[in-house]
């Protein structure tokens, strides 16, 4: 189960995710960082209370990250707990996305470009 | 105890033995009073042998006639019809007999007349008690206590004017006229119960009145029979002096007459009690054709047939919508004019029922309808409704105006709403046997897919090799494997394609393609790396990858050569250290970085082995693994129950690491395939 809310701070759009991601809450995940995507050059994604992620919900993140650099938009993501950033690092996702360890480093990342 | 069968011939045999010893001594009395001879003889002897007789018979007619349900009235009648006529052809020649020797001197003997009155009291009895039996049956159909109660005081009563008969009490007398009023009230009171009636229809019941009136007529004439030999003052014992028989006459002729004028009364009524108990057959055919396998066009026949004569319609059609095909059914009426007829209507309501748009409860009166058409007037509109869908409309038409009411319409909703159940039942029967199918198809890619994984693991004498996976649906996407491209040397992989089911079983395969078409011959792990995911970037969807680790085990220069494509780290036990080794270099997941720039993420890694050493490979459904208080097993787990097990052989070292596992998840689900290789070098 998860929730997902989104709320709009200036020009950053930024995502919050709680609980557990996986193949049938992916959906969620998907829908949310479409919707971000079709207005906004920078999502802020807050994975702080983010306690599982699946296969399924890694997938969402890779089918993003060529369409988002091609449309020049910024998602950073920031605050993942020790279990999920193993996940992330193994799969080698470091190399490929913004991740950040506090908001205020995301957020001045996405204010940098 | 005595079987039915036996029962009715014992009686049957006492009867005989009880009317040949009553005329026995009955005209053995008569001889010896006749020829006034000194002999000493009871004149109860006769009496008690005629009543002998009615009780064999009494017992006879007891056991061989059943009892009444809905089915044998008519037979019951019959029954008394057929033993009248037998009887009454018996008299008759009792009759013609005096008739052709009415003059001589046989006829004028008191032994003949004696003799021919007992084989007439024999017919008599015969039809009186068959006829007495048919009626209790008839009386105690659908009894009471307090009917059983009193119908078992009357025939106790009339035992018990057996009995008052052996005093001899003459015709008209004080003491007879007594019993004789008393049985007769009992009689009345009785003849009231005629519940039976009711459920003849028209036709029985007329044939009822025609068995009845006969019945009535037989007795008239064994009666007139009685008086005209009581007439010659030559009978040593007159019938019509005995109470009991003379109650019994008095009880069939009040029920015989009460019944054939209630039934009278009841055929005006017949037709409508008959239509009901068609619409509770109906009904009941309905319930029935859910378990009894009938196919949805029968149940669609039944439901338009019994509507249809349940509210006297002259036309009706039934249109069900299964899939995109429109199923009509019409009676009456040619599917060409029902489109005609959906325009005619005036209600609003009812266009809403017949073009599939209502969902919901509805009142009786909203579907009762009037047409605007040369042919039919009125219109009873249904929607037939199943889990709060429409699927499709009854509609009733009659020809003549405002012929329908709300009571009309009760019934076939009733009627509507079983079948609903019925069709709904067709559907879920036609869903259960659809996923059957799928159970089916899944079996066969289960075995497809266990094929894919290798059967014999290749290896040489320089190292033992164990692996073990399953797939937490039928089927998974974890995939390893071996393949000794040169002697010595050895490509081994172990991957998991992200998600797991059906899709990641397709990808499982095309991992498979790719590692046999590439690990065929001599390559370098990053070579291999790279090539995997320029393969898969081109297939997988956007959001599937593949984690893997590739190996080449060289054992002829006793190194091990490595990436790590995203998949979790490999573990290396080395013996001499008893330490083990994340195999951790950098890497990224295949199929993830679609375009260039793959290969500088992927690092090579190598290692030196002596024998002892082993390697662990497994897939994150066996880190991730959770029990009950949602703690994973992790890698730790797995290298605490590595090292708990270092010693034991291969496959032993397997099977413990497994169980290890199993304990920990204490039957919690996986919801994840899972996959474990061991190598130990040698």
């Amino acid at each position: 189960m998860v929730a997902i809310n989104t709320e709009l701070i200036e020009d950053i759009h930024r995502i919050s995710v709680v609980g557990e991601i996986d193949a049938s809450s992916s959906i969620e995940l998907d829908n949310a960082i479409k919707e971000a995507a079709k207005n906004h050059k920078k999502i802020l994604m807050d994975l702080q209370q983010l306690d599982y992620i699946s296969s399924a919900g890694l997938g969402v993140f890779i089918s993003y990250l060529e369409d988002l650099k091609n449309q020049q938009i910024r998602l950073v993501v920031f605050g993942l707990q020790e279990t999920v950033s193993e996940v992330f690092s193994i799969l080698g996702l470091q190399h490929l996305m913004n991740i950040k360890t506090s908001e205020k480093e995301a957020i001045e990342f996405l204010n940098e470009g | 105890m005595l079987s039915n069968k036996l029962k009715i011939r014992l009686s049957l045999l006492a009867g005989i033995l009880s009317w040949l010893l009553f005329t026995f001594f009955d005209l053995y009395l008569l001889f010896v009073e006749r020829y006034q001879l000194n002999i000493e003889l009871s004149r109860m002897l006769p009496q008690i042998f005629l009543s002998t007789l009615v009780l064999s018979t009494i017992a006879f007619y007891r056991f061989s006639i059943t009892k009444a349900d809905s089915i044998n009235f008519l037979d019951l009648l019959w029954r008394v019809f057929i033993t009248g006529l037998i009887t009454t052809i018996g008299s008759l020649l009792i009759r013609v007999f005096f008739y052709v020797f009415g003059s001589s001197n046989i006829s004028a003997n008191p032994l003949t007349i004696n003799f021919l009155y007992n084989i007439l009291i024999a017919l008599i009895i015969v039809y009186l008690v068959s006829t007495f039996v048919v009626w209790k049956r008839l009386i105690l159909y659908q009894k009471s206590k307090n009917l059983i109660q009193l119908w078992g005081f009357f025939e106790y009563a009339l035992y018990g004017s057996l009995v008052f008969d052996l005093f001899g009490n003459k015709f008209l007398s004080v003491n007879f006229n007594t019993a004789l009023i008393f049985l007769g009230g009992l009689a009345l009171i009785l003849s009231f119960n005629l519940k039976w009636i009711a459920y003849l229809n028209f036709k029985q019941k007329w044939k009822s009145i025609l068995f009845i009136l006969l019945s009535g007529i037989y007795l008239y004439h064994f009666l007139l029979n009685l008086m005209s030999f009581a007439d010659t003052k030559a009978l040593s014992i007159d019938l019509l002096d005995r109470v009991y028989f003379v109650s019994l006459f008095v009880f069939i002729i009040l029920y015989a007459g009460i019944a054939i004028l209630v039934t009278l009364f009841n055929l005006p009524t017949s037709s409508v009690f008959e239509r009901k108990l068609q619409e509770a057959i109906d009904f009941q055919k309905l319930s029935q054709s859910i378990p009894a396998g009938q196919s949805e066009e029968q149940t669609y026949d039944i439901l338009l047939e019994s509507s249809m004569s349940a509210v006297f319609a002259d036309a009706a059609w039934l249109e069900i919508k299964s899939g995109s095909a429109n199923h009509v059914i019409s009676r009456g009426i040619a599917k060409e004019t029902i489109g005609d007829i959906k325009t005619t209507v005036k209600q609003e309501f009812i266009r809403k029922i017949l073009s599939y748009q209502v969902t919901y409860e509805f009142s009786s009166a909203k579907v009762i309808g009037s047409l605007n058409h040369p042919d039919f007037k009125s219109i009873i509109a249904i929607p037939i409704l199943v889990q709060s869908q429409q699927i499709g409309s009854l509609a009733l038409l009659q020809e003549v105006s405002d012929a329908f009411n709300r009571e009309m319409v009760d019934i076939i909703t009733t009627f509507v709403n079983q079948a609903s159940i019925s069709i709904e039942n067709f559907q879920l029967i036609q869903e259960a046997l659809e996923n059957e199918r799928y159970k089916e198809q899944l079996k066969i890619a289960k075995s497809v897919q266990k094929s894919l994984l290798p059967s014999v693991l290749e290896h040489n004498d320089k190292f033992d090799i164990v692996a073990f996976s399953m797939a937490a649906d039928e089927v998974g996407g974890d995939y390893y494997d071996i393949i000794e491209p040169l002697p010595g040397l050895f490509n081994l992989v172990i991957a998991d394609v992200s998600g797991k089911g059906t899709s990641a079983a397709f990808n499982m395969a095309q991992m498979r393609g790719i590692f046999h078409s590439i690990a065929q011959s001599k390559v370098s792990p990053k070579e291999f790396t790279t090539r995997a995911n320029l393969a898969l970037g081109k297939c997988l969807e956007k959001s599937s990858f593949i984690t893997a680790m590739f190996f080449v085990l060289n054992t002829i220069e006793q190194k091990i050569c490595f990436t790590r494509a995203g998949h979790c780290p490999g573990l290396f036990y080395s013996a001499s250290s008893k330490k083990i080794t994340n195999l951790t270099t950098e890497g990224v997941g295949l199929g993830i970085i679609r375009n260039s720039g793959f290969d500088s993420y992927v690092e090579e890694g190598t290692i030196s082995y002596s024998p002892g050493d082993l390697l662990l490979l497994y897939t994150d459904g066996i880190a991730e693994a959770k029990n009950h208080e949602k703690q994973q097993f992790g890698s730790e787990g797995l290298i605490n129950s590595l090292l708990n097990h270092i010693d034991e052989p291969l496959d032993q070292m397997k099977e413990s690491i497994i169980g290890d596992l199993v304990t920990f998840l204490d039957n919690n689900k996986l919801d994840d395939d899972y996959t474990l290789t061991l190598v130990r070098f040698k």
